[in-house]
């Protein structure tokens, strides 16, 4: 059987891209991309975590899954609003890229 | 066996997440980004978590590449195909690259666990879900509601509230 460890390992491996991904992107829907890499690398360490740590009494009744359920509901909302802003910031200054969007930098 | 699954799902997890952050062109990234999805979704299958696998295929699969696709369709981005990365990337890189390494190294040297996965019964998680965890599940359906409404009035044109105003002055 797979240990625990390599699916621990895979989520951090996939958080660490997702992280590159948010700071060299330029793009905001890039960004956001990312940052569903990063959320989906959070689930997986929950889900194995649940699965593999059941029982032990560390980890109650596969909680673990139940609270993936809630990331994935707030990564669903966070999508949706997130490219509604995009798309308001791209009718407003012509661009996506977010170092051009520089009204609060003096 | 399952070891050799487990490897062909982390190559589709991290060869997918690789080409959303390499990539030069947003169409590309967000299909990768569904390959890496869909990759994730192979690996909560191989910790028997079906329930999660199904809602990540039906909500990232389905919804969530869809809206990232209607986003570079209206943002027009794809009539960039040659995208460029910030100039701090090779800072970004080794910040990123720390991070993962002491993150791997804290689970590497974490108690080392010998168990085995286990398979909640559906029936378990939704008593679960509808019992001990009721009011986050209605905060979450509240969360949903508001995230629906300010997208849209966030998203809607000055053109169409001016319309809606002049419709509503008609009326009085």
């Amino acid at each position: 059987m797979v240990p625990l460890l390599y699916f621990q390992l895979l989520g951090a491996a996939l958080f660490g891209i997702g992280f590159y991904g948010v700071l060299a992107r330029r793009s905001a829907v890039l960004i956001v991309l990312s940052i569903e890499l990063m959320l989906n690398a959070v689930n997986i360490n929950l889900i194995a975590a649940a699965s593999y740590l059941n029982g032990t009494g560390r980890f109650a009744a596969f909680d673990g899954q139940i609270i993936a359920i809630f990331v994935i509901t707030v990564a669903a909302a966070e999508v949706g609003l997130a490219f509604a802003i995009i798309l308001r910031m791209y009718r407003n200054r012509g661009t996506v890229n977010v170092d051009e969007i520089n009204l609060l930098k003096w | 066996m399952a070891l050799a699954l487990f490897v062909i799902v982390a190559i589709f997890t991290l060869g997918g997440a690789v080409g959303v952050v390499a990539t030069r062109n947003v169409v590309h990234a967000a299909l990768f980004l569904l390959l890496s999805l869909l990759g994730a979704a192979g690996a909560y299958l191989l910790l028997f978590a079906e329930f999660l696998a199904l809602v990540q295929v039906l909500i990232y699969g389905g919804a969530v590449t869809i809206v990232v696709l209607f986003a570079v369709m209206l943002t027009r981005s794809s009539e960039y195909p040659r995208i460029t990365d910030n100039r701090q990337w090779p800072l970004g890189l080794i910040t990123a690259t720390v991070l993962a390494v002491v993150l791997g190294a804290a689970f590497w040297l974490a108690p080392e666990v010998v168990a085995e996965p286990q398979a909640p019964a559906f029936t378990e998680l939704g008593a679960s879900l509808f019992t001990k965890w009721a009011l986050p599940f209605e905060i979450a359906s509240l969360v949903l509601l508001v995230a629906l409404i300010g997208a849209i009035i966030i998203a809607r044109t000055q053109n169409v509230a001016a319309q809606d105003d002049a419709a509503m002055e008609g009326e009085g």
